[in-house]
C-alpha cells in the first residue's frame, strides 16, 4: 500500500525485537492480545479493497460531476456563505507543507510561522470588527454564536439570552440547541421581515445576559444596533453582534462602533471556498476586559530567552486541557488553515483593496436589485442592504428556485427552506450578489425570473 | 573566502573550523542567519499605495446603506502580491511539519497527509458548491456523505452516524447530547445527572460533560494503566447518565475489561460514550459496536488523515448505536428511492417521524474534510485500513521495546498505537521531561506529547503512526537513547538551554500570560470616526 | 510569625481580632510556578468553610483556593491584578489574597500551627 512504508521484512525484524522484550509475542495478532476475543475481527470488514490513485480519482470525480458548481452558472446564493473570487496565491500558500501538515503550535520554538499568522489574524479581526481583541478563530459563525452566548452568561452571571428574529435561522437553532442543553434560557423573537421593526428592547430585563442581533440581518437589512446596545447596557446586559458576511465590514459601520460587547461572525468570504458548508472560519472578538472569559485559542506576543520577539499560545488556563470540567468551553481546536486563508486573502487586499471590493459587492447588489425590482410582480423588501436582499414574489419561492434551476440559474434561497411553515415567508426569496456576478449574469437572472413567474 | 580554495573546498580543516566558530557567534546585520530568516509582522511591512489585487472602482451608483457607511481607516497593511507571497513563505519556514519529519505527538496521530486528498477536495463539484443550493443540484455531494457514512458505520459496527460536528470535541458534545436526549425521551433526563470519567481522560471529556450540566465523577486508574473496573462499578447508580471512556486509552493501552464495563453501565441504565481519538489503533480489527459502545466520535483528521493545518479545521462525525440512532442532530441523511436526501428542519423531521434533538451548527458539516477522508478510505480499502492499525501498533511497540531499557516505561506491553514513558529515568539528572523534549528539537524532531496523561509522572507519549519507516524509527530510537545517556551523564547543557538551533529559544510564557498582548497596535493611533 | 495558622491545602490564615487574612503558602506558590492571574471574590461575599474563595492561575495550571474558615469578605488584595508575581516573591506577605470577617472562630482550632505544618510538609517528602 503506497502510504505504508513497512515491508514484510521490516515487520518480521521488528516483531523479533519486540518479542525479545515481551514474552509470547511472535505475531502482530499477539500485539492485540488485550482485545477481548469476542471483539477481534478475523475477517476484513465488508468494504471494497484498496484502490490506486487513478481509481480513487475516477470514483470521486464521478460524484463531483453530479453537482452544479457555482462557477458554471449565474449564481446568486448567499444566506451565510458567499462565493467570492479567491486569488491563486491563497490556495498555493495554504498548501505549503509547513502550514498544511503542522499541528497546533504547542511547541512555539518550531511553530512561529503558525503563531505569527494567528497574531496577524487576531489583529485583522479586531480591526474589521472595531473591537479590542479577537481569538484565533472558532469552527464557524454559528458555533461561535453559541459560544458567545455562553460567554455572556459567564460575564454577567445571568442565564437568559434574547435572540433577534432577524438572526440566521440556523444560527438561532444552533444557539437554542447549545443553550437548551446547558440549561440556559433563550427567548427567540419571531422572524422580523425587512421593513418591519421588532421590539427587542422591551424584552430586556434585569435577568437578561445578552441580546443577539445580526447586521446585515439574515434578510440583508442593516440594523441600527446602537439603540439596542444602549438599552442592553442600561440593564447590565451585553450586546452580541453577529454577521455572516465579513465583506460587509469593508463598507458598513463596524459593530464595535455600535456598542457591541462581543462580535461573532463567519469569515468564509475571505480566502475560503463554499465547500458545501464547511470547513469555514468563525470570527470572535470582544473587549479586552472580558478576555479571560473568552472561549477558544489565543495567541500572544512575548520574547524568547535571547530577548527576541516571538509568539505563544496564551491564557490557556481557560481551556479544557487544564481546566477540565471548569473550562470556558470544551473547544480544543480552531480553524487553523481556514484562518490562514483568511489572513492571506486580506493581506493581498489590504486597506484599499478590501474597501474597494466591498464597494464593488454593494454596487453589484444595487444593480441587481434594480433589475429584479423591475420584474413584474417582484417587490424588494429591504430599505437598506449590503450585498444581499429579500424579494417578495407573487408565488411560492421554492417552486420558483426549482424552475430557475431548469434555466441554469441558481437564483437564491427560498426563505421557506430555513423558515418553513410560515405563510409570510412562503413567497420570499433571499438573493446575494458579489463581485463574481457579471452584468450578463444579472440580466440572465432577471430575464429567467420574469419567465418563470 | 579565507580558508577556502577557488573550488569552494576548505584549504585546511583548521581554518575552516575557526570560520565555523566565528559564524556561530557573530551577529549579522539583518538578524538573519543564512536560510534562517527573521520576518516582521505584516503591519510592519505596510507600503501605503501598494495592493495585492487589481480591482476597478465601480461606476457611480446610489448606495443603499441607510446611513451606515464605515468611516475612518480600518488599519490594514497594504502590500503587493510578491511581498505577501514572500511574507507567508518566510513564516512557513519557521514551522515543523509532518512532511518534513517524524511528528511523534501522542494522541494526535500525525500521519502522512496524501496530496490526492487535497486534489479531490478542490474539485469544483465539491469545493464550489453552496450548502443551500437546491438539493437536486448537489446530489453528488449528498451521495458522498452517504457513502462516507456507510464506511464509518461498517468500520465501527454502529447503526447511524451524525455527520455535522465540526471537530472531535464538537462530536463529543453531539454524542453526549444524544445521550441526554435519549434519557429525556424515557423520562430520566432529570434524574440521571452524573457522568463517570476516568482520571486519565482527555480534558475535553469532563469539559464536554460539564458544558451540558452533568456532574463529573472521576474513576481511578489502576497501576496497569486501565480503568479500575471495581471502583467504576461501585460508582454506578440510578443517577448515572453515562461513562465516557477513551479506548484504546490515553496510556496507549486497550481497556481489556471494556465489554464488562459496557454491560455494567447498560445494566445500570446508562450509556457508553467512547472517545474515538485513538481509533487509528484498531480500525479494521475491532469494531466499537462489538464492544457495547453507544456513541463515539471519529476525528477524521487523525484516523483518516485530513491535514491538521496548524490547528484545524477538524471534523468529528459521531457514530451511534441502535439505542441512540433516533436521537441524532439535524441535518441528517435519509435514503429514498431517488437516493440520499438531507433532512434539514424540524418540520421535515416531524414529517418523517424521527426525533432529532436540534442543530449543532449551520449547514451540514465539514464537507471539505469528508472528501479528503473518503479519498483516504477509498485508497486504503478494507485491507489497507486493517494494515494501518497493524502497522501503527507494530511501530509503537517497536519504539517501546527499543527504548524501555534506556528510558522508563510505566506499564507492561504490548501497547497499542502509542508508547508511554515516564520520567523515572531522569531522576537525579537535573533534566526534566520538558528539557528532554526541547533537546529533541535540536536533534531535528518535534517533541512527543508531554505531561499527558496526567496519571503518569512526567509523561512522554510517543505515537509514531503507521506512515513511518523502520529506518526513520531506528534513527529516532538512536537519538532518544543518546539523549537519555547524555542526561544520565549529566551533560546538562544539551537540555537546559534547549533548543539552541530552532528559530526561537524558549519563550516567556509567564510574561505573555501576565501581560497579554493579543494584537499589533499602531504606534500612531488611527483616525477615529466622527 | 507564630500567630499564623495553616491548612493541609497549603493556605495560611493570620487572625487579627475577628478578621482573618488569607493567602497561599510559600510551598504552594513553588508548586504552582509563576502565577499569572488571580481571581478574587467580591467584597461582601459570604463564604462557608470549604467554599471556593479564589482561583490562582499559573501558565500551566489553575487551582481553586478554598476558604479555610467561614466569614464575610471585607477586603481583597487588588494589587495582585497588576502584580500577580508578588505571590511568588512574597506569598506570606504582599501576596495575600483576601480578608474575612470570621463568623465562627472555633473553626480556627482545626488549623495547624507552624510546627505542625512544617512536619506536614516533611511528610509529603
Amino acid at each position: 500500500m503506497r502510504y505504508l512504508p513497512l515491508t514484510d521484512n521490516d515487520r518480521r525484524d521488528m516483531l523479533g525485537v519486540i518479542g525479545a522484550t515481551l514474552p509470547g509475542v511472535t505475531s502482530v495478532d499477539d500485539l492485540f492480545r488485550d482485545v477481548p476475543k469476542a471483539a477481534r475481527l478475523e475477517a476484513l470488514v465488508d468494504l471494497p479493497r484498496r484502490k490506486g490513485e487513478l481509481d480513487v480519482e475516477r470514483h470521486l470525480s464521478a460524484l463531483a460531476a453530479k453537482n452544479v458548481a457555482a462557477d458554471s452558472v449565474p449564481f446568486f446564493v448567499g444566506g451565510g456563505a458567499y462565493r467570492h473570487h479567491v486569488p491563486a496565491t491563497v490556495d498555493h500558500l495554504i498548501q505549503r507543507s509547513e502550514f498544511l501538515t503542522s499541528y497546533t503550535p504547542y511547541q512555539p520554538e518550531i511553530t512561529q510561522g503558525t503563531l505569527q499568522y494567528l497574531f496577524e489574524f487576531q489583529t485583522m479581526v479586531a480591526q474589521l470588527t472595531g473591537m479590542e481583541v479577537a481569538n484565533a478563530s472558532m469552527y464557524d459563525g454559528s458555533t461561535g454564536c453559541g459560544e458567545a452566548v455562553l460567554m455572556a452568561h459567564r460575564v454577567t452571571k445571568r442565564r437568559k439570552a434574547i435572540l433577534s428574529g432577524t438572526l440566521h435561522p440556523q444560527y438561532r437553532e444552533a444557539v437554542e440547541n447549545l443553550s437548551g442543553f446547558a440549561g440556559d434560557k433563550v427567548v427567540s423573537l419571531p422572524s422580523a421581515l425587512p421593513g418591519k421593526t421588532e421590539d427587542i428592547i422591551s424584552l430586556i430585563d434585569d435577568a437578561t445576559s445578552c441580546v443577539v442581533v445580526q447586521c446585515p440581518s439574515f434578510f440583508g437589512e442593516l440594523i441600527d444596533m446602537r439603540v439596542i446596545a444602549d438599552a442592553a447596557h442600561a440593564k447590565g446586559a451585553l450586546l452580541i453582534a453577529v454577521f455572516t458576511e465579513v465583506m460587509s465590514l469593508g463598507l458598513i459601520t463596524p459593530p464595535g462602533e455600535m456598542g457591541a460587547d462581543i462580535v461573532v461572525g463567519e469569515g468564509q468570504s475571505l480566502g475560503n471556498p463554499l465547500n458545501f458548508g464547511g470547513p469555514y472560519v468563525g470570527l470572535f472578538a470582544t473587549r479586552q476586559k472580558y478576555v479571560r472569559q473568552m472561549p477558544g485559542r489565543l495567541c500572544g506576543e512575548t520574547v524568547d530567552a535571547a530577548g527576541k520577539r516571538g509568539y505563544v499560545l496564551t491564557l490557556s488556563t481557560r481551556e479544557q486541557h487544564i481546566r477540565r470540567e471548569k473550562a470556558t468551553s470544551n473547544i480544543c481546536t480552531n480553524s487553523g488553515l481556514c484562518c490562514l486563508a483568511f489572513t492571506i486573502h486580506l493581506a493581498l487586499l489590504g486597506e484599499e483593496g478590501f474597501r474597494r471590493l466591498a464597494r464593488i459587492n454593494h454596487a453589484h447588489a444595487v444593480q441587481l436589485a434594480g433589475l429584479l425590482g423591475a420584474v413584474p410582480g417582484v417587490e424588494i423588501l429591504n430599505g437598506s442592504f449590503f450585498n444581499e436582499f429579500t424579494l417578495r414574489l407573487p408565488k411560492p419561492s421554492a417552486g420558483v428556485v426549482d424552475a430557475l434551476v431548469g434555466k441554469n440559474v441558481l437564483g437564491g434561497i427560498p426563505v421557506s427552506r430555513l423558515i418553513p411553515g410560515h405563510a409570510d415567508a412562503e413567497n420570499l426569496l433571499l438573493v446575494a450578489s458579489t463581485e463574481i456576478n457579471t452584468d450578463q449574469d444579472c440580466e440572465t437572472f432577471a430575464a429567467a425570473l420574469a419567465e418563470v413567474l | 573566502m579565507s580558508g577556502m580554495n577557488r573550488q569552494g573546498r576548505p584549504s585546511s580543516i583548521e581554518t575552516a573550523v575557526n570560520d565555523i566558530e566565528f559564524s556561530a557567534t557573530h551577529e549579522t546585520f539583518t538578524g538573519n542567519r543564512g536560510l534562517r530568516l527573521e520576518e516582521p509582522l505584516i503591519y510592519e511591512l505596510d507600503n501605503p499605495g501598494a495592493c495585492g489585487v487589481d480591482l476597478d472602482e465601480p461606476d457611480a451608483f446610489e448606495p443603499r446603506l441607510g446611513g451606515f457607511e464605515r468611516k475612518g481607516a480600518i488599519g490594514l497593511a497594504s502590500l503587493s502580491e510578491p511581498d505577501v507571497m514572500r511574507h507567508f513563505v518566510r513564516l512557513s519556514r519557521k514551522n515543523y511539519s509532518i512532511d518534513a519529519g517524524l511528528y511523534p505527538l501522542g494522541s494526535c496521530t500525525m500521519k502522512h497527509n496524501p496530496r490526492l486528498n487535497e486534489k479531490m477536495a478542490r474539485l469544483p463539484g465539491f469545493a464550489d458548491v453552496h450548502p443551500l443550493q437546491p438539493q437536486q443540484t448537489v446530489e453528488g455531494a449528498i451521495e458522498l456523505m452517504a457513502q462516507l457514512s456507510h464506511w464509518l458505520m461498517e468500520l465501527t459496527g454502529m447503526q447511524a452516524v451524525a455527520m455535522s460536528p465540526k471537530a472531535g470535541a464538537h462530536g463529543e458534545l453531539c454524542g453526549m447530547m444524544a445521550i441526554r436526549a435519549a434519557l429525556e425521551a424515557r423520562g430520566e433526563g432529570a434524574s440521571r445527572t452524573r457522568v463517570l470519567v476516568p482520571e486519565s481522560a482527555h480534558g475535553t471529556n469532563p469539559a464536554t460533560a460539564a458544558l451540558i450540566g452533568y456532574k463529573v465523577d472521576e474513576i481511578p486508574v489502576k497501576s496497569n494503566g486501565r480503568v479500575d473496573t471495581e471502583a467504576f462499578k461501585a460508582k454506578l447508580g440510578p443517577d448515572v447518565a453515562a461513562i465516557m471512556l477513551t479506548n484504546p486509552n490515553t496510556c496507549g493501552l486497550f481497556e481489556s475489561d471494556i465489554i464488562e464495563i459496557a454491560a455494567a453501565v447498560h445494566e445500570a441504565g446508562g450509556y457508553f460514550y467512547c472517545d474515538g481519538a485513538n481509533f487509528n489503533a484498531i480500525v479494521g480489527r475491532v469494531r466499537p459496536g462489538d464492544l457495547g459502545v453507544d456513541a463515539m466520535h471519529i476525528n477524521l483528521h487523525k484516523t483518516f488523515s485530513t491535514p491538521h493545518g496548524g490547528g484545524g479545521p477538524g471534523a468529528g462525525p459521531v457514530v451511534l448505536s441502535a439505542a441512540l440512532a433516533p436521537f441524532a442532530p439535524r441535518p441528517y441523511l435519509v435514503q429514498t428511492e431517488e437516493g440520499a436526501r438531507l433532512i434539514e428542519t424540524a418540520e421535515a423531521s416531524a414529517a418523517d417521524g424521527t426525533t432529532p434533538f436540534g442543530r449543532m451548527t449551520a449547514f451540514h458539516g465539514q464537507m471539505g474534510m469528508y472528501v479528503r477522508a473518503f479519498a483516504y478510505m477509498l485508497s486504503h480499502g478494507s485491507n489497507g485500513l486493517r494494515q494501518v492499525a497493524e502497522d501503527a501498533v507494530l511501530n509503537a511497540n517497536y519504539v517501546l521495546a527499543s527504548l524501555r531499557d534506556e528510558l522508563s516505561a510505566p506499564f507492561e506491553g504490548p501497547c497499542m498505537h502509542e508508547a508511554l514513558f515516564d520520567d523515572r529515568f531522569l531522576k537525579g539528572t537535573g533534566v526534566e521531561t520538558l528539557d528532554f523534549a526541547k533537546a529533541m528539537i535540536d536533534e531535528g524532531y518535534h517533541p512527543m506529547t508531554m505531561y499527558f496523561p496526567l496519571v503518569v509522572h512526567g509523561a512522554m507519549l510517543i505515537e509514531p503512526t503507521e506512515t513511518e519507516s523502520k529506518q526513520t524509527l531506528d534513527q529516532f530510537i538512536a537519538t532518544l537513547r543518546d539523549l537519555a545517556r547524555a542526561a544520565k551523564a549529566n551533560d546538562i547543557s544539551r537540555f537546559t538551554g534547549a533548543p539552541h538551533y530552532a528559530p526561537r529559544h524558549r519563550l516567556d510564557e509567564t510574561g505573555a500570560a501576565r501581560n497579554p498582548v493579543l494584537r499589533w497596535q499602531p504606534t500612531v493611533p488611527l483616525k477615529v470616526a466622527e | 510569625m507564630s500567630d499564623i495558622l495553616y491548612t493541609d491545602q497549603h493556605e495560611w490564615v493570620q487572625v487579627d481580632g475577628d478578621v482573618a487574612t488569607i493567602g497561599i503558602t510559600d510551598y504552594a506558590q513553588e508548586q504552582l510556578g509563576d502565577v499569572v492571574y488571580v481571581e478574587l471574590p467580591a467584597i461582601g461575599k459570604k463564604l462557608a468553610l470549604g467554599d471556593e474563595a479564589a482561583v490562582v492561575e499559573s501558565v500551566k495550571a489553575a487551582s481553586e483556593v478554598y476558604s479555610p474558615v467561614s466569614g464575610t469578605v471585607v477586603e481583597v488584595n487588588d494589587d495582585l491584578e497588576g502584580a500577580p508575581g508578588s505571590i511568588n516573591e512574597d506569598a506570606m506577605g504582599s501576596g495575600w489574597f483576601l480578608k474575612l470577617e470570621l463568623s465562627d472562630e472555633s473553626e480556627l482550632d482545626n488549623l495547624m500551627d507552624e510546627a505542625a505544618y512544617k512536619s506536614f510538609l516533611a511528610s509529603l517528602g
